[in-house]
């Protein structure tokens, strides 16, 4: 059923239409009405209301309270408000190193954060370790969960972080809602590794 | 020479024990032997011209290659007489255990469980001597010189 015929259904007289071009459905009284498909709608509000998670663990978070104060201001982009709740946030800044101590709790927050959620590697150390190869370094977080953006850089320059975060805003556009759930991760496993 | 009031003593009072001293700029020191170091230290802290009240650090060295591997190194402090002294002994890999020091030193605590954590030295009689710095479950003692640099833990993901 087109946007037509539910027009013509409803009661009363008919309302005015006037397309700009005729046949033309996008232009429906006067540019008051537009076509999209649910989805697409869905993701473009997504795209621009992230509620973040700042889960900063080391020297980036400095590099981190630059790009959302107001010089470079992430609130431009839709990602303004920190949740110090993972329950309230939907995209995950880790900004920092993660340690093996800390990477439980790293897992638990993820975890604890409601679908669909975003991930986003906030530095070299998140993304790889860094420099840091050694007894208490984990190498790379996603080695513990699903990252959908990395920003290397120790730190990453502001317009890196926006940039990256233009970029997951264009993941998230063309997403699909088959993406999510993604599920929990596992926590830490133990296993026999020699 | 003032400085040298406390090899002095020692050197006087258990002279089978100490194994060697030096005094390099001022800073004291003397290697004792492991058995006699809970007596030692305890004349340290209560000897009337010494008073060495205060345990500033405990660590540990390893010399890889040398025999006994290990010297556990003591710093200690005398608020009373401004007076700083360094007492070290050696631990050999094989009895890889020293008396602890918590009896005299309660600040000694958590520096016994750091060097048990990093060098896997047993520190004899300590009241609570597990993990500190690193997590349960954690394999081997990373600041050995030998410990592998490219060891990875099983804990932590499937390909850390």
């Amino acid at each position: 059923m087109g946007i037509m015929d539910i027009l013509r259904r409803k009661k009363g007289p008919a309302p005015e239409v006037i397309p700009s071009n005729p046949g033309d459905d996008l232009h429906l009284l006067g540019g008051s009405v537009i076509l999209t498909k649910l989805q697409a709608i869905n993701s473009w509000g997504r795209k621009y209301s992230f509620f973040q998670y700042p889960f900063v663990t080391a020297c980036c978070g400095m590099e981190f309270m630059s790009v959302a104060g107001p010089k470079y201001d992430l609130d431009r982009f839709g990602a303004a408000l920190p949740r110090f709740s993972p329950r309230q946030a939907d995209l995950l800044m880790v900004v920092g190193t993660i340690s093996h101590k800390q990477a439980p709790i790293l897992v638990k927050v993820y975890n604890q954060m409601a679908e669909p959620k975003w991930v986003f590697a906030f530095g070299v150390c998140a993304v790889s370790g860094g420099f840091y190869d050694n007894y208490a370094t984990v190498q790379g977080i996603d080695t513990l969960i699903p990252v959908d953006i990395y920003v290397p850089g120790c730190p990453p320059r502001p317009e890196m972080v926006i940039d990256g975060l233009i970029r997951l805003q264009q993941k998230v556009a063309a997403g699909n809602w088959s993406d999510f759930p993604k599920g929990a991760s596992p926590v830490s496993p133990v296993c026999d590794i020699e | 020479m003032e400085a040298n009031v406390t090899i002095n003593k020692l050197n006087t009072r258990f002279s089978e024990s100490i194994v060697e001293t030096h005094s390099y700029r001022g800073d004291d020191t003397a290697i004792v032997r492991k058995e006699d170091l809970l007596e030692i230290c305890t004349f340290l802290r209560d000897d009337k011209e010494l008073l060495y009240n205060f345990m500033m650090d405990l660590t540990a060295v390893d010399y890889l290659g040398r025999e006994p591997r290990f010297e556990v190194v003591y710093h200690l402090y005398s608020l009373a007489f401004n007076r700083r002294f360094r007492i070290k002994t050696r631990v050999s890999e094989s009895d890889c255990c020293v008396d602890s020091i918590v009896p005299i030193w309660v600040s000694a605590n958590w520096f016994e469980r750091e060097a048990y954590d990093l060098y896997g030295i047993i520190f004899k009689g300590h009241p609570e001597l597990r993990r500190i710095l690193l997590y349960e479950g954690f394999q081997g003692h990373p600041l050995r010189k030998d410990y592998p640099i490219n060891k990875r833990q099983p804990q932590i993901g499937p390909t850390n």
